[in-house]
């Protein structure tokens, strides 16, 4: 159970998180929405404290923290509980496959390296990559760093993996097979909170979607509901842009 | 005495070979305590620790600003008459000690260029999974700044190899002190001079020769 009460953050004058608050519950999968430059990769930085929140209060799991008061331990503590899929993947260029998915729980988790590296065989044969365990990621395609970069957030064991806009540097030939791996852990009940431009996705995936604009959460439901029959004039705005881009998945 | 003596160039070899190993003994010396104290002002800049930044910017541009014969004399001769407990210092320790702060100061700069140019998304990625400062830079950005930094550092090793025959005007006898006094005996100072030249060469496109093959291996690092 995760919970983001009142979540601020600015960059200088500009507010670009006004006051987020969100709840969601083990197992649930959420689509995050909305135009460039509205705060959605803010929002999911502020939850592992790569940005540093203005104000709020943030529960993962057993953690209850004041972010403005988040001690060191605090925000250690916050980064295990989530982990982070980043667009352009950002795997360890000196690691191999094997050990971009090891790592944390090497040095984070104080795992001893066997064990380690057993379990990141097990995720690497999950993602459908045992024959590439070895490889480093200047050898890998777009779509398997992608998803050594989710094996590696998958390793974490985290209360819910944060995914920023994870298809957006693909080129098109690699989007089904991360996503597939996304549709794979959806339906294992991974928590996971997902910003992406991939409707199709949020359609078929999400328990809920979040339509985010000038770092405020203006709606929410699910799919069905936002997508055939949105409230704010706001989301039909952004709906009728995307989807007339993407018309396979337009409401019918 | 028109023609070179090849006789006398021939029979200094030997003599000069036994002041090599002090050479590269205040070279490899040098090197290894320059790189230890260039890692840490390299990561002061980085991190932009207040305080010890400004002090580093000031060491950095002092070592980098004064000549090396310059800094061994203030060793040397200048120290000593400053700090009390070193009455006396060995010009083998002068000489190690300005080479380490002078290259320190240089490598300093390489060194923090190879960690900036470290893909800013790895530390955010490290940082994700909980990993603290120091892991971060141990384990991710250290090996990678390493591999850039290398060639650069070979360089600057070189150059030090051919600095540590300033050592001489503190009174070492390594490999140009030897020379000197094997020339003042001899009067064939172009036969000496000429062979303690083809000495430093040699040594010098032995390195450069490791330095080449280092780099094609590096260069094929983390491409499997
Ligand atoms: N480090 C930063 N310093 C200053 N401004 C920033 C910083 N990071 C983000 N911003 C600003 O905050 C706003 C929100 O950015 P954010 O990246 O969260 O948007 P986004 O919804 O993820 O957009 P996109 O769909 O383009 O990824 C933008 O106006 C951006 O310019
Ligand atoms: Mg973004």
């Amino acid at each position: 159970m995760i919970q983001v009460a009142n979540l601020v953050k600015r960059f200088g004058d500009t507010t670009v998180l006004d006051g987020i608050d969100l709840a969601i519950d083990q197992g649930e999968i959420i689509v995050v929405i909305g135009p460039s430059g509205t705060g959605k990769s803010t929002l999911l930085r502020c939850l592992n404290f790569l940005e540093r929140p203005d104000a709020g209060q943030l529960t993962i799991g057993d953690l209850d923290v004041d972010v403005t008061r988040a001690s060191r331990a605090d925000i250690l503590a916050a980064r295990r509980r989530t982990a982070f899929v980043f667009q352009n993947y950002a795997l360890f260029a000196n690691k191999t496959a094997l050990e971009n998915i090891a790592e944390g729980l090497i040095v984070v988790n104080r795992w001893p390296q066997a064990k380690a590296h057993a379990r990141a065989r097990e995720i690497l044969s999950r993602i459908g990559l045992a024959d590439k365990a070895d490889a480093y990621p200047a050898s890998l395609s777009g779509g398997q760093q992608q998803r050594v970069g989710i094996g590696r957030a998958m390793a974490a064991q985290a209360e819910v993996i944060l995914f920023d806009e994870p298809t957006s540097s693909l080129d098109p030939e690699w989007v089904e097979e991360v996503l597939a791996l996304m549709k794979q852990l959806a339906a294992e009940r991974q928590t996971m909170l997902v910003v992406t431009h991939e409707m199709g996705f949020a359609r078929d995936v999400a328990d809920r979607v979040v339509f985010m604009e000038g770092g405020r959460i203006v709606e929410q439901g699910p799919p069905s509901q936002l997508f055939n029959a949105p409230r704010d004039p706001r989301t039909r705005d952004f709906l009728r842009k995307v989807l007339a881009a993407q018309p396979a998945i337009s409401p019918s | 005495m028109s023609v070179l003596d090849f006789d006398y160039m021939v029979g200094l070899v030997p003599i000069l070979l036994r002041y090599l190993p002090l050479t590269l003994a205040m070279a490899a010396a040098g090197m290894a305590l320059a790189l230890v104290l260039a890692c840490g002002l390299a990561v002061i800049r980085v991190l932009g620790i207040p305080g010890l930044n400004g002090v580093t910017l000031l060491f950095i541009s002092f070592f980098r600003g004064t000549p090396l014969l310059v800094q061994l004399f203030l060793f040397y001769y200048g120290l000593p008459q400053v700090l009390a407990f070193l009455t006396q210092i060995n010009g083998i320790t002068a000489t190690i000690m300005g080479l380490t702060l002078h290259f320190a100061a240089y490598m300093a700069e390489s060194i923090r260029a190879a960690i900036v140019g470290v893909d800013r998304s790895q530390t955010e990625a490290a940082l994700s999974i909980g990993m603290t400062n120091g892991q971060l830079m141990r384990r991710i950005v250290l090996p990678q700044a390493t591999r850039v930094a290398v060639p650069t550092l070979m360089n600057y090793f070189i150059d030090m190899i051919k600095a540590t025959s300033l050592a001489f005007t503190l009174g070492v006898t390594e490999l140009m002190g030897a020379t000197q006094k094997e020339a003042a005996g001899s009067f064939l100072y172009f036969e000496a001079f000429i062979t303690v030249a083809v000495f430093y060469w040699v040594i010098v496109e032995l390195l450069a020769w490791c330095q080449r093959r280092l780099e094609t291996r590096l260069n094929e690092a983390y491409r499997r």
